[in-house]
């Protein structure tokens, strides 16, 4: 694989800095499905020539699911760790595949003396296409049917539901929302650190009902933009047997594909 | 004896405003209970969401018929008001129709029409509302967490608002046969009772001083009835017609996402982090003090001020608990419930300072007798409660402090995650990877 991935103390000893970090995050980087959403990202970086950096060993996690379990005190022991690597490589710009490492960089760093840009990879990608640096042809995917789940972290809890829409409806392909979307989305059933644990008793599981919804459109893809989202649903497609016929897929791995990365 | 009238008015008007002044303050005083948090920045910006959300109803609209079938009770509700002021007037002075004296004739008959409609939408708003909570099954409005007070509560609002809408009607169409007749002065305009209410008592061809003595009784009722209504408020859900501004005006203006970070941890493991800290110094003087007592919340006095305003302002309508994932698919949780039973357990509080001056321990806390541990650990933080609440309430922050406290004072975690937080702390990811490993996905 022609993959170059370069870390910041790579940059750092060439005495040069990065265009963005791409912070891949836990699920990224360890979890085998989210590992390929990874891959996909730093594929269309490459292909158009992002000077990117990731931090590999000296990344942790951001302390997301501990401080949303209750935990601040792991939760700032992480903060504090991964702010004074951020710093000491004079981070400025970071992007990440994960809404929940995005929202914690973007809206808890700062009070704890990490100021940066950080970006979803979807508005990254936006902000891409919108300078030309980013071109997608979708011919692979005209009048497919695909479906977008909202990550809540992503949503809801950091008002951005138009970047990952602008990416999907550049693919030509027909784009159906459910009736549970944006604001009004429906979690996956893995955040506040619910991926870590089963669920208390109900009558069924989160990601069933979420899965339910997607299916009763009968779309070919249900998009995702959260590494936890993307197992939630694609667990429930499993769950209805429907895994030959609907796909669960990443909106970079969509891109991918599309420029046949 | 000509001023008898009056009198009774001024003692019932003073006893009944005195009455509530004390309920608002009992209200007052048991929030400050909370602790106190800084929410006086970006002024500009809370009056705005105030005038936005709360007198605008801005949030309403997203469900259009409860939306508009609400806002012609709340604008019925606010201009009726403007009534509150005559009857006050011609209560103590014992003038009829005050108002006309100040507005002049073309004005008040619009004035009183306006009046009029507005009745009647306030009557169409409670009929419908009553038949869809009662006959029509709308989910979040028949569950089971509404028995018994809740439910009650509800009707009793929705029939007390309807005997004053008639009670309003009656006095206007008595008095409107009285000013055709002659024996009052002619002043304003009735279309609505000239419609309804004012054929049907001519039927009957009433005498003069039957007319007058339901005209009296009417405007009486109406009287007796607001302030009784007023009163009311205190033990009701219904308070969120008062403190929905507030409640908007104090709250959280950050992303939905961002959740505080203690700063008392923050201290400490800046300690923890500091290669030249003395780990055996002792703690500076003066420190205790800023040390709080607790992480997190475990009864509402570690609560803070917002979040108590917020369990008073709740008017149970469920819209966050029917978009709640957890509450969607049979789980315990319910955001709804979170708020109203810290109000309860606030309450409860409230009446054990009125019966001893002070806090005397009850055994209780709100953890564990109102609230389980099972609910707080179904929540997803998905911020579908927050994001549904017609008045911004955060029922979620209470569930993340009371999580504080379950892990962080009593380390009552599930097992799972545990496990999880383990694994962050020494492998610094959730899953138990060695972080040598973060960079193999490169070369897979």
């Amino acid at each position: 694989m022609d993959f170059n991935i370069k870390t910041m103390a790579e940059f750092a000893a060439e005495g040069k800095s990065p265009e963005v970090l791409f912070w891949v995050g836990c699920a990224g980087s360890f979890d085998d499905r989210a590992k390929k959403i990874t891959k996909a990202f730093c594929k269309i970086m490459n292909n158009i020539g992002v000077d990117f950096a990731v931090l590999g060993q000296e990344e942790s996690c951001t302390g997301d699911p501990a401080k949303r379990a209750g935990n601040e005190f792991v939760f700032q022991m992480m903060a504090l760790t991964n702010i004074e690597v951020l710093n000491m490589y004079e981070v400025k710009r970071i992007v990440t595949a994960c809404p929940h490492c995005f929202n914690t960089l973007k809206n808890e760093y700062p009070s704890l003396g990490g100021h940066y840009e950080v970006l979803h990879h979807t508005q990254f990608l936006k902000k891409l296409m919108e300078e030309g640096r980013l071109k997608i042809e979708g011919g692979a995917f005209k009048g497919k049917k695909i479906t977008f789940h909202d990550p809540c972290y992503l949503g809801r809890a950091n008002d951005e539901y138009e970047a990952p829409r602008l990416l999907l409806e550049k693919l030509d392909a027909e784009l159906v929302e459910m009736k549970r979307c944006k604001t009004n989305g429906l979690c996956c059933g893995a955040g506040g650190a619910q991926m870590f644990k089963e669920p208390e008793k109900g009558n069924k599981d989160i990601n069933i009902e979420r899965t339910e919804e997607a299916l009763s459109f009968e779309p070919k893809v249900i998009a995702t933009g959260c590494p936890f989202c993307n197992t939630m649903m694609t667990d429930g497609v499993k769950h209805f047997n429907k895994n030959e016929e609907v796909a669960v897929k990443d909106i970079v791995e969509l891109l991918a594909e599309a420029e046949d990365l | 004896m000509q001023y008898i009238d009056n009198i009774i008015f001024l003692i019932l008007l003073v006893a009944g405003f005195g009455l509530f002044a004390k309920s608002l303050q009992k209200i007052y005083r048991n929030i400050r209970l909370g602790r106190e948090i800084n929410r006086n920045d970006r002024k500009g910006e809370r009056w705005e969401t105030m005038a936005r959300v709360a007198m605008g109803q801005s949030k309403m609209t997203v469900r259009p018929v409860a939306g508009v079938l609400h806002l012609f009770v709340y604008v019925g509700f606010v201009i009726i008001n403007i009534e509150l002021v005559e009857i006050i007037v011609d209560g103590i002075f014992g003038t009829h129709r005050f108002l006309s004296t100040i507005f002049g004739h073309t004005f008040y008959n619009f004035f009183t029409a306006t009046l009029e409609v507005l009745a009647l939408l306030v009557v169409i708003g409670v009929v419908v509302f009553f038949i869809r909570r009662n006959f029509y099954g709308v989910k979040r409005l028949t569950m089971k967490e509404l028995f018994g007070w809740p439910k009650n509560d509800a009707n009793w609002i929705l029939i007390i608002e309807f005997a004053l809408m008639m009670a309003f009607f009656k006095m206007n169409a008595a008095d409107h046969i009285l000013q055709l007749r002659g024996v009052l002065p002619e002043h304003g305009s009735f279309p609505i009772s000239e419609m309804t209410l004012v054929p049907f008592l001519e039927i009957f061809s009433f005498d003069n001083g039957f007319l007058m003595f339901v005209e009296k009784g009417a405007w009486w009722f109406h009287f007796v009835g607001i302030l009784f209504f007023m009163n009311y408020l205190y033990y009701s859900k219904h308070l969120h017609i008062i403190l929905a501004f507030p409640s908007t005006w104090y709250a959280n203006l950050e992303k939905k996402g961002k959740f505080n970070n203690l700063e008392s941890v923050t201290k400490e493991i800046k300690l923890m982090m500091d290669p030249n800290a003395d780990p055996y110094a002792a703690p500076a003087e003066g420190d205790a003090a800023e040390v709080p007592s607790k992480f997190g919340a475990e009864d509402v006095f570690d609560l803070n001020q917002v979040q108590l305003l917020n369990a008073y302002s709740c008017t149970e309508c469920g819209r966050c608990t029917s978009v709640c994932p957890a509450n969607i698919t049979g789980k315990k949780l319910s955001p709804r419930l979170i708020l109203m039973k810290t109000r309860d357990r606030l309450e409860e509080v409230g009446r054990n300072i009125d019966k001893n001056g002070k806090f005397e321990d009850d055994g209780k806390k709100l953890l564990n007798d109102y609230i389980t541990k099972e609910e707080l650990w179904a929540c997803t933080t998905c911020n579908a409660c927050t994001e549904a609440c017609p008045v911004l309430l955060d029922p979620l922050s209470i569930i993340f402090e009371m999580r504080r406290f379950l892990v962080m004072e009593q380390s009552a975690a599930p097992q799972e995650l545990n496990l999880m937080m383990t694994n962050v702390e020494n492998n610094a990811a959730p899953w138990q990877y060695n972080q040598a490993d973060r960079l193999n996905w490169a070369n897979d």
